[in-house]
């Protein structure tokens, strides 16, 4: 065998007797298994099928609501409104409801959703730790406090409309630019580092945005801005969407345009190298989107945590880690969870609104802990 | 594909760990690389994987200059297996081996499939493929990346001490995968008796420096052992094979 090359060698006196060990060695690795295979769904099937739960999501989440809209009135009120038609003044209240509130604010819910599961794909890829969320690189809550500054105190008013958009953006920009700042070493940047620098850093932020919170003398507004710090759909509008959507899915298609790249750099920076990725400008592309999204998104919902942690874990249980896999199906259930997760929150004290990241942290807590007892392939950080 | 290292020196935080190398691997040779711990071994493979720029000196792959490629050019050129292999997801061995096929421009999936398949084939861990990677054992480990290394269809191959962790059987088996699967192979060792048996060249690093290569039997001499290793050496014959083996003891200290 170490002559099938050819191959002279010029050294024998130093020669092993190679075979005899050898043969051991495969015979004593055959029969071993220590770890059963991780279990994988086919992403196809998976991926249709959650577009269909999507859309009928969509369809419930318009439906259901606190003002009683009965649900032959919906199917019409959608209809009239897809179709240009007309409905008659006295369903005028019910239409509004229907086509103005809730529907924009359920599209908005998917794309959120969506935004957040893909943004928290790429943000553990980033920092190659599956504990990672834009949240805890303190992305978001920068994010907050730009869009706690409009609010509050009326920053960027020369903005008009787009100033919460445009402060949440570019506040988001800001702390992802000191994470990365402080983070940095002359040894690059390290997961560690970034990690718990975006930890510190957002204490610090969400600090800010407390003193602002109390600063600020309306009673009203302060407690918008606590439902900007939980995340809230309730200011949901259409003409948020299109920026929102087209960023989101902008942002997604970049991922997934590099999704090999996303693997190997999870395997490690050297062999990110040794596989023709250049590790530190991926991380760099990635922290920028990462902001870019996670900006846009806290500016139309607010901070909604645990979406972006829970549903890439879910994810990879179910499709395995393979990142083209994984952002083929982590947005739709990122989208479906939080339509529902919205719902929810409009529905358990209604006429009141809970923040919808109680719910998200509600439901995703226990079914998180259940999927990690039972998640049987699947390990968290590689330890 | 002939490697050619001319007078590379490299930096790392503004500390010169190594300077002026000097190193040619002919095609299709195995070049061993020993010296003691912190000599520089990995940190000259790290120059050759890209994930450091020299700050003087040139790689040549057949030629061309290395660093002057493109990324995914160069790791079609040349494949490595750092030191790290901790995966923080449990990619499945079969999507280990593919992600070889990253820097490839203009493939297809079937293609693709063919290539991984046949490198699981070489390296004897196709009922490995849909293991999870972080499950495997360390011998294990060692064979799916070799097959991500092949997959990559290199003309070179680096490793970085890939014996390190395994036990004698696998650290032999190893090895002569690497000598039998085709590409010019440069690879940091620490065994002195494994590197001799299987390396037709060996450099010996010290302090960031070449101080000899060649033929294993005329480099591990007891003296240049002693100045480089601070051991004394002992050839014996292998009383079975007749093999020549080294056996070390410390030296005695010297005032």
């Amino acid at each position: 065998m170490d002559c099938e090359r050819g191959r002279a060698r010029p050294h024998a006196p130093y020669g092993l007797l190679l075979l005899d060990v050898q043969q051991a060695a495969r015979v004593k690795d055959g029969p071993v298994r220590r770890r059963t295979a991780p279990s994988r769904i086919p992403v196809l099937p998976l991926a249709l099928a959650l577009l269909l739960l999507l859309l009928l999501s969509l369809v419930g989440g318009v439906g259901l609501g606190a003002a009683g809209v009965g649900r032959g009135e919906v199917a019409r009120f959608l209809w009239a409104g897809l179709s240009g038609g007309t409905v008659h003044a006295a369903d005028a209240a019910s239409y509004t409801i229907v086509w103005e509130v809730r529907l924009p604010r359920v599209l908005l819910g998917a794309v959120v959703g969506a935004g957040l599961a893909a943004v928290g794909v790429a943000v553990q890829a980033m920092v190659r730790n599956a504990l990672a969320d834009p949240f805890v690189l303190g992305i978001s809550s920068g994010a907050a406090v730009g869009a706690n500054a409009v609010i509050l105190l009326g920053a960027f008013a020369g903005l008009g409309v787009w100033a919460l958009s445009a402060s949440a953006f570019a506040s988001a920009l800001a702390a992802m630019t000191l994470v990365h700042a402080v983070a940095r070493s002359p040894h690059g940047l390290t997961p560690l580092r970034l990690v718990l620098t975006g930890t510190a850093l957002a204490y610090g932020f969400e600090a800010v945005t407390t003193v602002m919170v109390f600063g600020a003398a309306r009673g009203e507004a302060a407690r918008s801005a606590m439902m900007w710090l939980l995340g809230s759909l309730g200011g949901a509008t259409w003409a948020q969407l299109p920026f929102a959507a087209a960023t989101v899915a902008a942002g997604w298609a970049w991922l997934y345009g590099r999704a090999g790249a996303l693997d190997a750099l999870a395997m490690g920076d050297e062999t990110a190298s040794a596989l023709g990725v250049r590790p530190a400008r991926l991380r760099r592309e990635l922290f920028l989107l990462t902001a870019a999204v996670t900006g846009t998104v806290v500016a139309v919902s607010g901070a909604i945590g645990f979406v972006g942690l829970m549903v890439p874990h879910v994810v990879r249980m179910l499709v395995g880690a393979d990142h083209r896999r994984v952002l083929t199906v982590a947005p739709l259930a990122g989208a479906v969870l939080l339509v529902w997760a919205d719902v929810l929150s409009r529905l358990l004290f209604a006429p009141a609104e809970l923040p919808v990241g109680v719910i998200t942290a509600v439901v995703g807590v226990p079914a998180f802990l259940l999927l990690m007892r039972r998640g049987g392939g699947y390990a968290f950080g590689g330890r | 594909m002939r490697l050619d290292i001319e007078d590379v020196t490299l930096e790392v935080a503004g500390t010169r760990l190594v300077e002026h190398i000097d190193l040619t691997v002919g095609s299709g040779a195995f070049a061993g690389l020993v010296g003691p711990n912190g000599s520089g071994k990995s940190t000259l493979l790290r120059a050759l994987y890209r994930a450091l720029r020299p700050a003087g000196g040139v790689v040549r792959l057949d030629g061309d200059d290395l660093h002057a490629m493109d990324a995914r050019a160069a790791a079609r050129k040349l494949a490595a297996l750092p030191q790290e292999s901790s995966a923080e997801f449990d990619f499945t061995a079969a999507e280990v081996v593919a992600m070889g096929r990253l820097p490839h421009r203009g493939r297809t999936a079937a293609s693709d499939r063919e290539i991984v398949a046949g490198a699981m084939e070489r390296t004897g861990v196709v009922h490995l493929a849909d293991r999870g990677f972080l499950g495997l054992s360390g011998g294990e480990k060692q064979r799916v990346l070799i097959a991500r290394a092949l997959a990559q269809q290199p003309g070179v191959l680096v490793l970085d001490e890939p014996t390190n962790h395994l036990d004698v059987a696998h650290q032999l088996d190893v090895l002569s995968l690497v000598r039998d699967s085709g590409p010019t192979v440069l690879a940091a060792l620490h065994d002195l008796n494994l590197a001799a048996a299987h390396c037709d060249v060996l450099y010996v690093l010290d302090s960031g420096r070449i101080v000899a290569h060649g033929p294993p039997h005329d480099v591990l001499q007891p003296p240049l052992l002693a100045q480089v290793f601070g051991v004394r050496a002992h050839p014996v014959r292998h009383p079975v094979t007749g093999a020549v083996q080294l056996l070390f003891d410390l030296l005695p200290p010297t005032t």
